[in-house]
């Protein structure tokens, strides 16, 4: 018994140096292991509850459904492979409106950080749009772009372009003077300023817009394919909710939820692998 | 920490037979900026040469215009009137033969040391191999060696000014303009980059302009002091260092009697600014 239990201890406080530091990684290293713990055991009783309170009726499993349910409509759509297909076509909706959005709202960001003419002109047209809810435009951009993929993209860029515009140009706005006379000095034009300094200056900030506009392109899809698609994991919940299918909803929720956040990990493991000059 | 204290060589160099040409000269110059409230008249009938391979200090209250003078050697600003002549030619914008020193590094963070020393040949459309030799060589010269490859956030603040001097150095400038370089080092740091800087500027023959809140730092490294008043900003006084302050080391320098008087004559004049 004594040997296993510091057995058990040796490896709480493997790689100590002194018994202080083992007893400071004990602590650490526990909390950390109870902390994951704890979250597991949230998960789990919560689905626990779902289950057996559906079956037992203290919640409705015909409009909440039930996990094992959830399970089995998994199986089978991955079985005829349609779950893979509207996920797909989702994804692909996402990464595209995604990058294209970024990619438009830094550009137009250094449009108007090269002209402050223009960036004085266009100003009140920003805030305008920007504090307009997006999604209100839903209907005239299927009358404007039709019933599909092209509507469904705008929708996604409209979410994201304005917000990536704006935090772009301030952080370009924002970088410190004196970089920019430094490079002045040394006779380089406004072009060099925004090579040299003000571009690699403000990459952090483009870089965590990229993680931003993942969750807004995610918003700007599932509200596009709400209104006008034939396929994706939006028109999947819609679908469900007009033919009474609530575990298809389910269903199409957990798969937004899981392929969402291992996006918003790629992205931000994309942002540390980029800034690694930061530590 | 490896720190070049060659003084001896080239100190006796730079009595003023050695050279007699003007380097920067200043006739007649107003600066005014005019902003949404109204103008202000920054600096007025500015009248000053300075001599190639000096080293000259401005001193003076805040307000007074001394970077507004830096700025117009560098080529940053346009004076109102009057004229600034650098070698005899009018300044018509910046240029890498008059290097800048920051009164912080500006090392730009995402870039190795060897990058951030390269950024004026860069600009300049001239990175070759012999300029990247150099820059080693200069590193090496600065103490600095091994931290070609480094981050600047790897280096403490000294090392790192020390980088910004490599820097400005270069791109093997005549004149180099001195923004406070020291003024955010610790003591010990900002007494070793004086003399440093010193004997890099003096071995080169390069004429420094010194703008300085610290009165001993002016003195003892500079060759002649030129006192500024505030509102608008103008010429109060020029002096002269003695000889015996400016042959001695910036260090050595602060135990002479003559540095204690000069500093305390050019303490008296500002004291009638404040």
């Amino acid at each position: 018994m004594n040997t296993k239990t510091s057995l058990w201890s040796r490896f709480w406080s493997r790689g100590a140096k002194t018994p202080d530091h083992a007893r400071y990684l004990r602590h650490q290293r526990t909390q950390t292991f109870w902390v994951f713990a704890t979250q597991l055991l949230i998960l789990i009783a919560c689905l626990a509850f779902w289950e057996v309170g559906a079956r037992l009726n203290w919640i409705n499993p015909f409009i909440f459904s039930y996990p094992s349910k959830i399970w089995l409509q998994f199986l089978a759509m991955l079985g005829d492979g349609s779950l893979l297909h509207h996920t797909w076509i989702t994804v692909y909706e996402t990464l595209v409106g995604f990058l294209l959005g970024t990619f438009a709202g830094t550009v137009l960001a250094i449009v108007i950080w090269a002209s402050p003419f223009l960036a004085r002109v266009l100003d009140p047209y920003i805030v305008i749009f920007n504090s307009m809810p997006k999604v209100a435009l839903g209907p005239i951009f299927i009358v404007a772009f039709g019933q599909g993929f092209l509507s469904i993209l705008m929708m996604a860029l409209a979410i994201s372009v304005v917000i990536t515009t704006i935090v772009v140009y301030t952080a370009f706005r924002d970088v410190d003077p004196n970089l920019l006379k430094l490079v002045r000095t040394y006779g380089g034009s406004r072009r060099h300023v925004f090579q040299k300094v003000v571009f690699p200056a403000s990459l952090p900030a483009i870089l965590s817009t990229l993680k931003v506009n993942v969750g807004l392109s995610w918003i700007g899809v599932i509200v596009g394919e709400f209104l006008v698609a034939q396929a994706g994991l939006g028109y999947l919940i819609i679908y469900g909710f007009q033919v009474f299918n609530f575990t298809l909803v389910m269903l199409a929720l957990f798969v937004i939820l899981i392929v969402s956040t291992v996006m918003y990990h790629a992205v931000a493991f994309f942002e540390k692998r980029t800034l690694k000059w930061k530590d | 920490m490896g720190f070049p204290t060659r003084f001896s060589a080239h100190l006796c160099l730079y009595t003023s037979e050695v050279n007699i040409m003007t380097a920067i000269s200043f006739a007649g110059v107003y600066q005014k900026y005019i902003t949404k409230s109204g103008e202000t008249t920054a600096l007025q009938e500015i009248t000053l040469d300075i001599q190639a391979g000096e080293m000259i200090g401005l001193v003076g209250p805040s307000g007074c215009g001394k970077s507004t003078l830096l700025s117009l050697i560098a080529g940053l600003l346009v004076p109102t009137s009057g004229s600034v002549r650098v070698f005899g030619e009018k300044v018509a914008g910046p240029s890498p033969d008059r290097g800048y020193m920051f009164q912080q590094d500006y090392l730009l963070p995402w870039r190795t040391i060897l990058d951030n020393i390269l950024i004026g040949a860069e600009i300049a459309g001239r990175v070759t191999p012999q300029i990247r030799e150099r820059a080693l060589h200069l590193l090496e010269e600065m103490g600095l060696d091994g931290s070609a490859a480094k981050h600047p956030h790897q280096l403490s603040g000294g090392m790192r000014q020390r980088v910004a001097l490599v820097r400005t150095l270069l791109t093997e400038p005549q004149i180099v303009l001195l923004d406070e370089p020291f003024s955010a080092l610790d003591y010990q740091i900002k007494l070793q980059l004086e003399e440093l800087v010193t004997t890099t500027l003096k071995a080169r023959g390069i004429t420094g302009v010194l703008v300085t809140h610290d009165l001993g730092e002016a003195v003892a490294m500079c060759d002649r002091i030129v006192v500024l008043s505030n509102h608008p900003g103008r010429i109060k006084r020029i002096l002269d260092v003695p000889h015996n302050v400016r042959q001695r080391s910036p260090l050595a320098a602060r135990e002479t009697a003559e540095y204690h008087s000069l500093f305390r004559t050019i303490w008296g004049d500002l004291q009638d600014e404040y």
